[in-house]
């Protein structure tokens, strides 16, 4: 809401001195988001005058069409003799008025006026077009003005050149503060200062001679207000300092009759309709539209209605759309031979707010009149908003009021509000008293009765005000949030975070510990990348969430898995020149979980009931927390110390190891075969016989399809179901003190025999005395024979209680290398 | 004891005599002095000190003086052993410790080489910030709740007092999720804010409630230098008797100084949520300028652009129509409610001027916040 400055003064008598800065602080304060102030007309100097073209010479041989003129400006250059300028623009005849600024003036943006030789004449000044003048970039050409104006008369006056506009951002409980009107209210009170309300004007009461009007729907339309001016000079043009207010707060003057209807709607706050009477037939009706029915809407577009749209009627059909826009059929037709509006019906209703905003929405039509409907105007506000209109058509247009006037009114009591006359205190945590908030809310507007319990009635343009917070908030704010005192709660004890939550900062740190950089991405995901993945066509990662207003078309779906965003990560920073790379995200997934049904609608008067909420989150996907990594380049660098190696699948798998351990869980991987991975690089990961992800080399195919580095190793863990296999609390181990016995062995298998399976076969072999076995050697070769691989493995042998003989660890390792013969078929090597 | 001597040689021995022993001592001590090395200090001990070495033999040789000559041989053969021993550990210990220094010196290297050789890592800030915000409540005694990305619009809206067709629900820029029917309207949507997390919580949590909830929201802005559709919240709740504005106030206080310095305070100012009844913007002073840019062209301010006040988020007290959804009893019990937005905070914590930066994954942005913020 653009609000002038000049134009808000009408109505409160601020100080000479005070700015629309001051103005501005005042308002934020009071909760209107003022975010600029705009000064029209900054910089602009005189002598900018009226003035009337006396002679045009058009000037030939030039690019361009210029005329060099000769205009009286009165005395406004000192002599009162005629001034010669030359002008490039052709909208004006001789003898129109026109504004003139003469050498030693200065137009907004610092564009000084001299004389000067232009066109081979001296241009003695410039006339001026509304753009120069920083009026508005609407028309091309040079400003016209009405006859009446003098020449000579100072025009920085007259157009109201020189002005500071308010430009609030109004929030949508505050529908009244979209008028002029509404802005007073709040800057009277801000200021202490009486306000001028402009719906405080006399109004005929209703008779049976106005306009006939039926309201088929009363809630949709509790109040309808029609008045008739006849008489109208559709040769009557809007005065200046009508246009220029309607310039100032946006709106691009069009035609008497509509300027008015917008001005009154943007001084008092209530939409108007201005309908040519005689291209109405039979009585206006408001009701809701006929499936089907068609309007042309002014804006010359075709549109189909809903059922559920409320529209103006009359005995021809629908001719508007109820508070939202108007019908061309009826509109106001400007002057011409044998058209020109005389004869005019007013219409100022109140609609309901929801159905104006559906209809607005439904039709993608936002209007001025919409926007204040959806956010509430005053009913009370009709009346007078009509009669404003028909004084002004009477003033302006010499039309004549008729002596009917039409309200339609549904029966309504006024609200009133119980509220504790401490009630603010408390909101507040602070002491006002009830002599200050009975003090504040009259301010806005409220009657106001009890001592104790106050029985708030609540001003009719006002509909956000229906409980006692919203009244407490009314005096909070003017007493200022400023002041309000700072204390803190009491709090219980709490029990800080949540295993799951510490688990969660754990694998970032270790993640990060072990050099992975934290990336988390969008989780828009296209259904390509699925193809690129290489996954089935019944892979359940393919079935997704769907948004039905994506960002963009090309990634409607929501992620099944983490590593869609990795990857595009990875290839993000490889084509920024990074390449030893290795990153991680931790986040959700959402995996539709068989038929999903709508959600049912609760209401939200009383707590749902656990039924009504388990169907609720049936109606949501499953959304479990993963990790994943992926990696590519350098795992580990070459340098001085020697060779690096490149990331691989045995990373990707160590990272989930990394993760798993923090989550207390030793997990299990078992050769797989599993898109996107490599067939023979990829590992099923289990928490016991959970599978919680899976880790490998990308296949090679799918490296190409991404466009990733070559050798792409990743990983993904479901976080939700680790946590869920994870161990209790560690029991603290006995530690022997007795010497460690050292056994190596080396063990031939079969190439396709897991080293996993020969590890867990020696460890259940070795028994008790074992403390820890590592593999330290792999080897193959001609030696060993075709097919077959050498596993060495370094056994540590303690007991708890005694040193152990060199017989007992060699039995102990027999017994080890016995079962792994027995279970993989190991043989010793060189045996 | 051994009887006593009775076979003594008549005639003193010639080696015993005090300027031989002393000749003996010094050869020694030269040769000791002239060891160039520990080998060659080892074959001097052997010659010098060794069951053959001169002072050895002549140590033998006193049994056979006569008694009164023993005593007086014994002394000198004594001490000249002494001082040869003295000698040679001493002679060790230097030759040691040369040996050593030379050693240390051989083995010396470059300590300024570089060792990049497994790369660090980083968490992302967002994560970092999330957590430093939270760790400051969870001190006060909040506790951390979450909720799912996926909600119903129950949840984000019709609890949260946005009724359906209000203009306020429009604000929000949603992203709809399609119905199994294709259907715009399935009823769910990407959450708009961490807010449902709230309604959450007070269903499943005993009264009070205190609580603080980060997490991912959704928006369909484009993203651009100040935009992104997907971003991070960060919301607090309470709900107990007796909270009241003043309350909303100092905890936000509270927070800007344990996340900003000692100072800081922050400002609110009127503004209209549905969920809250009275609302609030809440701004921080400019923890750069602290106000002191304000009106002072000299000293203009790039992160408050001179306002003196940095913009912040929402706020306000629990309207009860929320309460009265969740089935507590508003004339019993009040809340507040604040959230605010990490990617902010983080720009301009942390001056970063370009959201893009945040949301990328370039590593080069993330490496350099570490593990914590």
């Amino acid at each position: 809401m653009r609000v002038p400055l000049s134009w808000l003064r009408e109505y409160v008598d601020l100080p000479a001195g005070e700015t629309g800065r001051d103005v501005q602080a005042k308002l934020i304060s009071a909760g209107l988001e003022v975010e600029t102030v705009e000064q029209l007309g900054a910089g602009l100097k005189g002598p900018l005058v009226v003035g009337q073209v006396l002679t045009i010479e058009e000037l030939e041989g030039f690019k361009k069409p210029i005329r060099f003129c000769t205009v009286d400006v009165g005395d406004a250059n000192g002599t009162g003799e005629p001034q010669e300028i030359v002008c490039g623009a052709r909208n004006f005849a001789v003898g129109d008025k026109v504004v003139v600024i003469l050498p030693g003036g200065v137009l907004p943006g610092d564009f000084q006026i001299a004389a000067r030789k232009t066109y081979g004449r001296v241009s003695h000044g410039m006339i001026c077009s509304a753009r120069e003048l920083g009026m508005g970039d609407d028309h091309d050409g040079i400003i016209v003005l009405p006859p009446e104006h003098e020449a000579g008369t100072d025009a920085v006056a007259l157009l109201e050149l020189v002005d500071e506009v308010l430009d609030i951002a109004v929030t949508p409980d505050r529908g009244y503060a979209l008028s002029l009107r509404g802005v007073a209210r709040e800057t009277a009170i801000a200021y202490g200062l009486p306000l001028s309300d402009p719906a405080l004007i006399d109004v005929p009461g209703p008779n049976a001679s106005g306009y006939p009007v039926n309201v088929a729907d009363p809630f949709g339309c509790d109040r309808f207000t029609a008045r008739t001016v006849t008489g109208v000079n559709p040769e009557a043009h809007s005065p200046i300092w009508l246009q220029r207010r309607l310039q100032k707060v946006g709106m691009r003057p069009i035609s008497l009759a509509v300027d008015i209807t917008n001005y009154v709607m943007f001084e008092v706050g209530q939409p108007l309709h201005a309908y040519d009477r005689t291209r109405l037939t039979g009585p206006i009706t408001v009701r809701r539209a006929e499936p089907g029915e068609k309007i042309t809407t002014l804006d010359d577009a075709e549109r189909t209605l809903d059922a559920e749209d409320l529209v103006i009627a009359d005995d021809s059909g629908a001719i508007g759309i109820a508070g939202v826009m108007g019908g061309a059929h009826t509109e106001i037709a400007e002057a011409g031979p044998d058209s020109g509006t005389t004869e005019i019906v007013i219409e100022a209703a109140h609609f309901a707010p929801v159905p104006i905003a559906r209809t607005a929405r439904r039709h993608k039509l936002a209007s001025e009149a919409s926007r204040r409907f959806e956010r509430g105007t005053d009913p009370q506000a009709t009346s007078a908003a009509a009669q404003r209109a028909v004084d002004l058509l009477v003033l302006l247009a010499g039309g004549k009021a008729d002596a009917g006037v039409t309200e339609v009114v549904a029966p309504s009591a006024p609200r009133t509000i119980a509220m504790a006359a401490d009630h603010p205190d408390r909101v507040a945590g602070t002491e006002y008293g009830r002599e200050t908030v009975v003090r504040r809310l009259q301010e806005i507007g409220c009657d106001v009765y009890g001592s104790d319990e106050l029985i708030v009635t609540v001003p009719s343009w006002r509909p956000d005000l229906g409980f006692p917070n919203d009244l407490a908030e009314e005096v909070i704010r003017l007493e200022g949030y400023e002041n309000l005192p700072s204390t803190l709660p009491k709090l219980p004890s709490a029990r800080g975070l949540t295993e799951s939550q510490r688990l969660r900062r754990r694998v970032g740190r270790a993640l990060a510990g072990a050099g992975y950089v934290e990336a988390p991405s969008y989780p828009f995901v296209g259904a390509e990348i699925f193809d690129q993945l290489g996954l089935d066509a019944d892979d359940d990662r393919r079935r997704t969430v769907r948004l039905a207003n994506p960002l963009y078309d090309t990634e409607p779906l929501l992620r099944t898995t983490l590593l869609p965003g990795l990857l595009a990560t990875l290839r993000r920073n490889h084509g920024r020149g990074a390449h030893d790379l290795a990153l991680f995200e931790t986040g959700l997934v959402f995996r539709p979980s068989g038929e999903q049904a709508a959600p049912p609608r609760l209401p939200v008067d009383r707590r749902p009931t656990a039924e009504e909420v388990a169907a609720l989150e049936a109606a949501l996907p499953h959304q479990p927390r993963r990790v994943g990594v992926a990696l590519a380049g350098a795992r580990e660098q070459a340098g001085w110390w020697g060779q690096g190696h490149p990331a691989s699948w045995a990373d990707a798998i160590e990272a989930a190891r990394t993760v798993a351990r923090e989550a207390g869980v030793e997990l299990t991987v078992r050769q797989d075969q599993h898109a996107p991975f490599h067939p023979g690089r990829c590992a099923v990961l289990l928490a016991g016989e959970e599978v919680v992800g899976h880790a490998g080399e990308l296949h090679p195919r799918v490296v190409k399809a991404l466009g990733l580095p070559e050798r792409t190793s990743a990983m993904e863990l479901d976080l939700d179901l680790l946590e869920t296999q994870a161990g209790g609390p560690v029991t603290g181990p006995r530690v022997s003190t007795f010497p460690v016995a050292t056994q190596d062995v080396a063990l031939v298998v079969d190439a396709s025999v897991p080293a996993a399976d020969v590890e867990r076969a020696l460890r259940d072999g070795a028994g008790e005395l074992l403390e820890s076995l590592r593999l330290f050697d792999i080897f193959t070769g001609p030696q060993i024979g075709e097919g077959r691989k050498s596993l060495a493995y370094a056994l540590r042998f303690r007991a708890a209680d005694r040193t152990l003989t060199a017989d007992e660890a060699s039995a102990a390792r027999d017994a080890a290398v016995a079962a792994a013969a027995e279970r993989t078929g190991a043989s010793l090597r060189g045996a | 004891m051994s009887a006593p001597n009775k076979s003594y040689d008549p005639v003193e021995v010639e080696a015993l005599k005090p300027e031989e022993i002393e000749r003996m001592r010094d050869e020694a001590l030269a040769a000791i002095a002239a060891a160039p090395d520990l080998d060659a200090l080892a074959h001097v001990k052997t010659a010098h000190t060794g069951g053959t070495s001169p002072l050895a033999l002549a140590n033998r040789e006193i049994g056979a003086l006569p008694p009164h000559a023993k005593a007086d041989a014994g002394k000198r053969v004594g001490q000249a052993r002494g001082a040869v021993n003295q000698a040679l550990a001493a002679r060790q210990t230097e030759l040691e410790a040369d040996r050593d220094a030379r050693v240390l010196v051989e083995e010396s290297v470059d300590v300024t080489l570089p060792y990049d050789r497994v790369p660090a890592g980083a968490r992302h800030p967002l994560t970092t910030l999330s957590e430093r915000i939270e760790d400051l409540f969870v001190a006060m005694g909040y506790e951390v709740a979450e909720g799912p990305e996926v909600e119903a619009e129950w949840f984000n809206f019709d609890a949260l007092n946005f009724p359906p067709d209000h203009p306020a629900r429009e604000t929000q820029d949603t992203f709809f999720v399609q119905g199994a029917d294709g259907s715009d309207q399935s009823g769910v949507v990407l959450r708009t804010h961490t807010s449902p997390v709230q309604i959450r919580a007070l269903l499943q949590r005993e009264l009070p409630v205190y609580v603080i909830a980060p997490g991912r929201v959704y928006r369909s802005d484009e993203l651009d230098a100040t935009h992104t559709p997907v971003f991070a919240q960060v919301e607090l709740l309470a709900v107990d008797e007796g909270l009241t504005m003043a309350d909303l106030k100092g905890t936000l206080d509270h927070m800007v100084v344990s996340l900003f310095g000692e100072g800081m305070a922050t400002r609110l100012r009127p503004n209209h949520f549905p969920f809250t009844e009275p609302s609030a913007e809440m701004d921080m002073l400019c923890y750069v300028c602290r106000g002191a840019s304000v009106g002072n062209p000299d000293r203009p301010c790039r992160t408050c652009s001179s306002e003196g006040w940095i913009e912040l988020g929402g706020c306000g007290m629990v309207n009860p129509k929320v309460l009265i959804a969740c089935g507590v009893d508003p004339e019993k019990y009040s809340g507040f409610a604040f959230g605010f937005g990490i990617e902010r905070m983080l720009m301009f914590r942390h001056s970063v001027e370009d959201m893009r930066d945040i949301v990328e994954g370039d590593v080069r942005f993330t490496l350099p916040f570490g593990m914590e913020i």
